[in-house]
């Protein structure tokens, strides 16, 4: 076991960076300058440019760059300044990250909770109404798109019954988030419901339930430790890569609720070229990625014991 | 809220709300206050994040100058007719349009108490023009003697000298500016807030002062929360006459526009400089008399790329060809219907509220008419392949009034076009800037001075700032001159509109549209004015008490 988590740590290495220079080649090869960018319509003194290039290291050439920002990565925690601004690109990072990890947990929490109770009931009623209604429910909420599914939440509960308030506000209350957590779980729910309900369907049917029933055992434990814990293999698979795409992937979310999160910074990253705050933000969701996907190698291990790593 | 703010670009339904303005302009709409006014309110502004730190000289796009303009004070500022006020000098005084004499207003103070002196405005300028510090809007500095030496053109050349030669401190309240060559508008340019004094405690740490400015202006700085808010109070030390009318104002940045408008909608945002065009079709009926729709100094053209081969091989394009391309525009119906009324069709190519702005500056061929336009072509020896492209960048809106101009081209006169999208803003740019615009492209221009040669002799001069179509003819280039070294103001004015009227032979761009402010405010708020810029004039603004 712990050489298996030593070796995957080192796995790590070599995916990060060759993630990190895949991502800084991408940026690189994007047609546009940001420092050009700067000045709009405007034709941009020749001078000024390259004095600012040059303050910023962009007139190395681009290995060189790669270098010089991991090694600062690596050795200061230092992610470089932003192009425009000039703001430590530390500072953006904490400004975004809280907010986004308060939006995913709480997402998370929700596609957790109602995406495995309403698995579990379908699941268990197998072909019957209350899996048919779940069935339907699940499917539409998989075809809305996720701007719609927002703007109908906000249409109902902000405008008609005025329960919330349309926008997260600057202050970025918990209470807040709700609404955009319910709309950025949403689909995730939807997965995870389905996963489970198959899951268990098919599980009922298993030689070791069988064994577990004939035992005598109390439903409640047959259900609860047998069964449960067999079917969350591939649930807790497709948890685990989803914490990942909560966290990077709310660009849509984001946007409609005016929550100011990494993925509106992504976007924004794109569109004026900060290659430095964009591998900066990849890096850190590269990790989350690499660190949530050990966890679960190991949970499998967990739930199911016929599973060992050496 | 004065001064032009230049290189304000129009890329597009976010970025639109632009540049420039004048004090106390606008069109009065909202001022029937029924409650009471509070004179200390507080109220917000959807602005978002500033680009770059807050310097006067730095400060490009919309969302850093809307800030800068209530933190600073220039010389002077001008009325939304185009004419000149005096602000923070006495006077601004030339015989000869060379050399300006600059009499300051005494007793002003920057808001941590020190004096505005002739040494801040001659320091300032020569920090901002000075090529080490960064100055994205230091070439504003480009029409006083020895400019090029602190501002050298070429890549990677050092500044030779630390001072402007043309800059000459008499006393503490008056210096003097020499031109390299006579500019009869260049007070005028003065009102943009490049031209802002810089306080002594500036210079000791500029980024520092980026993050929390120290101005003259009517308001000063309280807090930046970054990607949040930005929030400034009223500077009651403050002597100009624009002095603010409310306690203060937070600057709201929002994800969207549609967020934006959702909050205003429940009380949470009390100003809006724009609409996002989802709720442009119900936001008359949402706001009533709260909603504002009127124009301002901004233009959008198709410009030419003169350096495509289409263009130039195996002969020079005769005028005549380009002409016709415009009177194939149907712009009366596309403003109307693809642009939801946020554009006006545009006569000419200087835009409104400029000083010289004169109706028809184009003459006919900015009307739609398909037979002329078939027979201009023709006349001119057709369009090479008869095809074109426009190109545009995907991410500003402008898809739909391409694609709509496009049709009305081809629907007219036969000639294929299509779009040319680049996915974004910056592609746009950068094919722009490399000249690889294989046929026209789509060309959006602010004032920066509220003077007809900004929209003229800043885009069609050989080799000027926003000539980036290659656009060169030796007879405009005299024209230019001359009327660049009249004696006085109207006539350098007059000339201009001279040659406004003769463009049409030379056709360097076609004219298609005069942008609008389309925007709106809260019940909470009254008096609320929009300038030439499309920005709310924010001193003007009353808060009503709850």
């Amino acid at each position: 076991m712990g050489r298996y988590v030593v070796r995957r740590l080192l796995q790590m290495i070599p995916v990060f960076i060759g993630t990190t220079l895949l991502i800084f080649l991408m940026v690189y090869s994007l047609p546009g300058d940001p420092v050009a960018g700067l000045f709009g319509d405007k034709a941009a003194n020749p001078a000024t440019v390259a004095k600012i290039r040059h303050d910023l290291g962009l007139d190395l050439p681009i290995l060189q760059q790669y270098w010089n920002y991991m090694s600062g990565i690596v050795l200061h925690f230092d992610f470089g300044n932003q192009i425009a601004s000039g703001r430590p690109v530390t500072d953006v990072l904490g400004d975004a990250f809280p907010v986004t990890l308060q939006l995913a947990a709480l997402a998370f929490a929700f596609e957790l909770i109602f995406g495995i109770g309403l698995g579990v009931i379908a699941g268990l009623r197998a072909g019957r109404l209350a899996d048919n209604a779940i069935l339907i429910f699940t499917l539409l909420i998989i075809s809305v798109p996720v701007f719609v599914l927002g703007f109908i939440i906000k249409m109902v509960f902000a405008f008609e019954l005025g329960w919330i308030a349309p926008n997260v506000s600057n202050d970025q209350l918990l209470s807040e988030m709700i609404a955009p957590a319910v709309v950025l779980g949403g689909l995730s729910l939807a997965y995870v419901a389905r996963l489970t309900r198959t899951s268990m369907a098919e599980n009922l049917r298993a030689d070791y339930m069988r064994t577990a029933v004939a035992k005598g055992l109390p439903r409640r434990r047959v259900i609860g430790v047998h069964l449960m814990r067999n079917s969350m293999i591939p649930v807790v698979t497709f948890l685990g890569t989803d914490i990942g795409a909560l966290m990077g992937g709310a660009v849509v979310t984001e946007g409609i609720f005016n929550v100011k999160g990494v993925g509106g910074i992504i976007y924004e990253s794109i569109i004026r070229r900060e290659g430095t705050t964009l591998v900066g933000l990849v890096t850190v969701l590269v990790l989350v990625y690499l660190v949530t996907s050990l966890l679960i190698d190991l949970l499998y291990a967990v739930l199911d014991p016929r599973i060992r790593y050496a | 809220m004065r001064g032009a703010k230049s290189a304000k670009w129009v890329a597009g339904a976010i970025v639109v709300a632009l540049a420039a303005t004048a004090c106390g302009g606008g069109n009065g709409s909202g001022s029937d206050a029924k409650g009471e006014v509070d004179p200390n309110g507080i109220y917000s502004i959807e602005v978002g994040e500033p680009e770059k730190l807050l310097h006067p000289a730095d400060t490009m796009e919309s969302n850093g100058s809307i800030v800068m303009s209530g933190l600073f004070a220039q010389l002077v500022d001008y009325t939304p007719d185009g004419k000149l006020t005096m602000v923070n000098a006495e006077s601004v005084e030339s015989k000869d349009s060379k050399v300006w004499t600059v009499k300051l207003k005494k007793g002003w103070t920057f808001h941590d108490g020190t004096p505005v002196t002739s040494k801040s405005y001659v320091d300032a300028w020569n920090w901002a023009a000075n090529v080490d510090n960064k100055q994205g809007n230091a070439s504003w500095f480009g029409d006083i003697l020895g400019a090029e030496k602190l501002l050298p053109e070429k890549e990677g050349a050092k500044p030779t000298a630390d001072k402007l030669d043309g800059l000459k401190v008499v006393d503490d309240s008056t210096f003097t500016i020499t031109l390299k060559s006579p500019v009869p508008y260049f007070a005028y340019k003065l009102g943009y807030e490049v031209f802002s004094p810089l306080p002594e405690s500036f210079y000791k740490d500029p980024t520092a002062a980026g993050k929390k400015p120290v101005g003259n202006g009517p308001y000063k700085f309280k807090s930046w929360d970054n990607k949040k808010q930005i929030e400034i109070v009223r500077f009651d030390d403050y002597k100009g006459p624009n002095k603010a009318k409310n306690g203060g104002v937070i600057f709201k940045n929002y994800t969207t526009l549609e967020a934006a408008y959702e909050d205003l909608k429940s009380g949470n945002v009390d100003v809006l400089r724009q609409i996002a065009p989802k709720d442009l079709p119900v936001y008359r009926a949402d706001l009533g008399d709260r909603a504002v729709d009127q124009s301002y100094s901004s233009i959008q053209t198709l410009a030419i790329a003169f350096y495509a081969d289409q263009w130039k091989k195996p002969k020079k394009i005769d005028p005549k060809v380009i002409q016709g391309l415009s009177m194939a525009i149907d712009r009366a119906t596309i403003t109307k219907t693809v642009l939801q009324g946020t554009r006006e069709p545009a006569t000419g190519w200087v835009a409104k509220g400029v000083l010289g702005h004169q109706e028809n500056g184009a003459g006919d061929v900015t009307k739609f008419d398909p037979a002329k336009a078939k027979e201009l072509i023709k006349a001119g020896g057709g369009v090479p392949n008869n095809a074109i492209s426009i190109q545009f960048n995907a991410d500003g809106g402008h898809k739909e009034w391409v694609d709509a101009v496009c049709n009305s081209i081809t629907q007219a006169t036969g000639v294929k076009c299509v779009g040319d999208g680049k996915p974004d803003f910056q592609a746009d740019l950068q094919a722009r800037k490399s000249k690889q615009v294989k046929s026209i492209y789509r060309s959006g221009w602010a004032l920066d001075y509220p003077v007809n040669s900004n929209f003229l002799r800043d885009l069609f001069q050989t080799g000027a700032s926003g000539n980036q179509g290659d656009f060169s003819d030796p007879a405009v280039d005299a024209k230019i001159k001359a009327a660049d070294s009249a004696k006085t103001l109207d006539e350098s004015v007059k000339a201009y509109q001279a040659l406004e009227k003769e463009l049409v032979n030379y056709m360097p761009s076609i004219p298609l549209w005069y942008y609008k402010v389309n925007a709106g405010y809260s019940e909470k708020v009254t008096g609320v004015t929009y300038a030439q810029d499309g920005d709310p004039n924010i001193e003007e603004v009353q808060v009503l008490k709850k």
